[in-house]
Formats: C-alpha cells, structure tokens, sequence
C-alpha cells in the first residue's frame, strides 16, 4: 500500500469547507477533490436514504450564445439541441469522425442562450473544441467563476422545497433560476446517482455559504468521490474515460436512447456516417451490466470470458455496490454475449470467477417524475 | 512473550515461537476506508518475505497485502470471508489474515518495532 503523491493541483471554492468537513483530498481531474468524509459505504447509503450533497465544481460550465447556437451546437453532437423545449435539459455527446466521444456532456436550452456542463478532465479540450469548430456561429462565455453543488437522494427534494418553495415544481431534466436562502442560483432537476435531486450553479463567491445551509439541513450530509463513483455505477451510468471514450462509439456505449429519430435520420454530427451503419447494421461489442455471482469485486480491465475460457469483452468499472450488496461491474462485451441473462467468467488474479449479463440499472432509478 | 513487528507497507506481523501471526495496521485500514472482500492465501501455501499473500477490497480499490516474513501459510482467518469489516474494526485483533510458520527468523530483524512504525505512518499523513 502506497500513499498518493501530492501534485500542484486547482481548487474549488469550497476547498476550506472540505478540509473543515474532514474531508480526504485526493487529485482527481487536476483538482484536490475530497474523496471521502466519514466514509464511502456510509456516505453511498446516505445518499441513496436521505440527501447527499456533492462537489462537482471541477466541471465545466460555459453559457452559448447566438440565434442559431443550437443549430451550430447540433454539428458537434448527435442529441436533439434544436427541438430542446425552453427550459430543458438533455444529456448528449461529443463525437469524433470515426463516431468515437470525446466527451459526455449536459445541455440545456434557456431563455436566451444554451447552457453546458462538461467533464472536468475534458473541459479545456471541450471548449477549445466548441471555439475551433464553431467560432462565428456562436459565442461562448466560460463560467469559470461558478461553482456546482449536486444535492441528490430521495430527501433532496423536500430539501430544496423548505429553502426554495419555487424548486419543488421542477420537473426531471428541467432548469430555472431560483434563490436558494436568498443566493440566486441557477438549478436543473437532474444528477449522477439514479436519485431524484439537482444540481445548482452558483457564483464562486456564494458557493460555500450555499454549501453550508444545504449542509445545516437534517437530511444533508457531504459526500465525496469515492460514494459518487459507486453511485453512478449502480445507476448504471457512464464514467467518461472509463466506461466511454474516443474508441467507444455511443451506439456500442448503447447510448442509442440519447440520439432522437430525426438525428438518427439526417445525421450531420461527427461520425454520423459511422453511427448510422452501427444503427442500421449492428456493433459488435455492446456495454452491459454484469453482475459477478461470488463475493470478490471485478474492476476496470478485468478481463470477460465465455464460459469455455475464450475471452469476450472487459469490464470498464467496477466495484462494489453498497445498495446492491455485492459486486457490480460494467463493460464491453462481444454482442452474442450481450444478453441478459448469458453466464460470463470475470479473470480476477488469474481465476475465473462466474458472472452473467443483467439488465442496467443494478438499482433502480428513482428520478421525479411528476 | 509474543513481539510484534511492522513493515513499512503497513503489515504487522505477532511473533508467537516460530508462528506469525499476519495482518494489516490500523492505519492501514484507516486509509482503505471500507473493507468489502478480503482475498486470503491458501493454506499450506509457501511465500517469500515480500511476496503478494492476500488483497484486500474496499469499495474503491484492491490492494496487496505482502508477507512480512517468509513461510509456510498454516491458517487463515475464515471469519473475515463473512464480514471482512472485522478488519475495519478491529484490524490488530480479531482482522488477522493468516498465520505462518516462520522459515527464517533472522527475516524479522529487518521490520520496524512499534516506534519506528508509528513514527512511518505518522510521516505518511
């Protein structure tokens, strides 16, 4: 066991209040992010029982603008911008010419201008992206003096509904501007958990004095990295670099669900020509749950085998579930293997550990839906 | 009287004739945080002093546990296959790994006693 080496890493405007807080701080992203507080199995089933309150502001946020924004942002994404109602929200995709991503990403349409929430490792790459592809069609404002909390959980909405009356009408995947005890923020309905719960912008100055009155609440305790990672992960959902990237199209990431009929059918994003002969024809390699029958977690590059022993596919994260119980994993597998159901061996420490393909989520989503 | 030495990986080992007594510190679970699967050795299996003898599993991450000495494994704590938070709890204690026939004590005199290792760990915050 060794300890991690210190590097000279970004911090964000809630650095003081993780420390504080008791918080692990790890480098994550270029960033000094807490890992931990009380502890990761604690912190997971705090969230998924009550509120958990998350540090995302290593993300990226940038606000577009333009009257056709949405239009140009369609050239560099397969998700529907265009058709995106006011005030709505869409998870999407940035695409390469051999349809791989470069980027997962959140957009959403507001009264003036399409608002983004990028990954943080990616974020430089993205917005130099959005700037050499798509200059003189759109301007982009990078909010770097914003910070983002994520309050998630079943509790989150009762919440945000005692300090902001006006979030409790949300709906799922929606943003509007609200005041949080008198801090204007900007709130979406949405998160990375499979809980119900939002995810506030708020000017960098503000951010911990936000942050400390979600905390002061009953239901709220901090969450770090490590309970976000195996949240996202029951959820089902992609950790970008892991579980999708730039070999990893969104057809074989069976993100097909993100790209709408009318997308599907003009295509105009990078790749498309790719992506629609995936569509049409079939990938062959899916992403899938699987699920490892004995107790011995499998993690990322864990290699997937049939049952004869012939190698198959690779598990892209795993661990273990707190809320499942027991070890959780994802990858990619040769399609043949990719139904629910198909009995699959997992190489860990050079023994071949049974395992079978189930259907993702491990649990279940509990998003608001009215 | 049993002695207990410490690697600068965070193993102790309780010397009891020519029996180890095998786990990982208190420090050491500490910093792994929950202990979800522990990966125990085989008994009668044979291992040099450094080499990998069981792999602990947080939620997070796997780590190596190394021999502290060389030997032969003559026991294994089953207990910890059911609830390897025994480890989280009581890591000097109850949280043993395995035993060992020690094959060459003179291999203890390169492990830190008590003083050294806390004053390591402490280092290492």
């Amino acid at each position: 066991m060794t300890d991690a080496p210190s590097e000279n890493l970004k911090r964000t405007p809630l650095d003081s209040l993780h420390r504080e807080l008791g918080g692990r701080m790890v480098p994550f992203a270029g960033y000094d992010m807490p890992v931990q507080y009380e502890g990761i199995m604690a912190e997971h089933l705090h969230t998924r029982g009550h509120a958990g309150l998350f540090d995302v502001s290593h993300m990226g946020q940038a606000r577009l603008w333009g009257p056709d924004a949405d239009a140009a942002f369609e050239t560099l994404v397969p998700g529907d911008v265009v058709e995106l109602p006011r005030g709505r929200i869409r998870y999407t995709m940035f695409t390469n010419d051999a349809g791989g991503i470069l980027d997962d990403l959140m957009i959403a349409r507001r009264d003036d201008h399409l608002f983004l929430v990028v990954n943080a490792a990616c974020k430089d790459a993205d917005f130099a992206h959005i700037e050499a592809k798509l200059a003189g069609r759109l301007k982009m404002e990078i909010l770097a003096d914003r910070a983002l909390l994520a309050l998630q959980g079943p509790e989150a909405a009762k919440v945000m509904a005692r300090l902001a009356p006006a979030s409790a009408a949300m709906p799922f995947m929606s943003i509007t501007d609200i005041k949080i005890a008198g801090i204007g923020c900007q709130a979406t309905r949405s998160g990375y958990t499979g809980e119900d719960g939002f995810e506030i912008s708020v000017p960098a100055a503000r951010a911990e004095e936000l942050a400390r009155t979600l905390l002061a609440q009953p239901e709220v305790k901090p969450i770090g990295l490590g309970a976000r990672d195996s949240l996202r992960l029951e959820a089902g959902l992609c950790l970008y670099g892991s579980d999708i990237d730039e070999t990893t199209t969104p057809i074989e990431a069976s993100l097909l669900w993100t790209i709408s009929k009318r997308r599907r059918a003009q295509g105009g994003f990078p790749g498309a020509a790719v992506i629609q002969k995936q569509i049409a024809e079939g990938v062959s390699r899916r992403r899938v749950g699987i699920l490892p029958e004995g107790k011995a977690p499998a993690r990322a590059h864990t290699v997937v085998t049939d049952e004869a022993g012939a190698p198959v596919g690779e598990i892209t994260s795993g661990g273990y579930g707190p809320s499942v119980g027991g070890p959780v994993a994802m990858g990619y597998v040769e399609t043949a293997f990719a139904a629910p159901g198909t009995p699959l061996q997992l190489i860990v420490r050079e023994r071949a550990l049974p395992a079978r393909v189930v259907k993702l989520p491990f649990t279940e989503h509990r998003y608001f839906k009215g | 009287m049993a002695t207990v030495k410490y690697t600068k990986e965070h193993e102790w080992v309780r010397v009891e004739g020519d029996i180890g007594t095998v786990g990982i510190t208190d420090h050491a679970q500490q910093q792994l945080g929950d202990l979800v699967f522990i990966d125990l050795p085989a008994v009668g299996k044979k291992v040099a002093k450094g080499d990998e003898a069981a792999v602990v599993e947080s939620v997070k991450a796997a780590s190596e546990v190394y021999a502290p000495v060389g030997g032969e494994v003559v026991e294994v704590n089953a207990a910890l296959g059911d609830d390897p938070a025994k480890v989280n709890a009581d890591a000097m204690g109850g949280g043993w790994f395995f035993k060992i026939r020690i094959a060459d004590p003179k291999e203890l005199d390169g492990l830190l006693d008590e003083a050294a290792y806390r004053e390591l760990a402490g280092e290492s915050h």
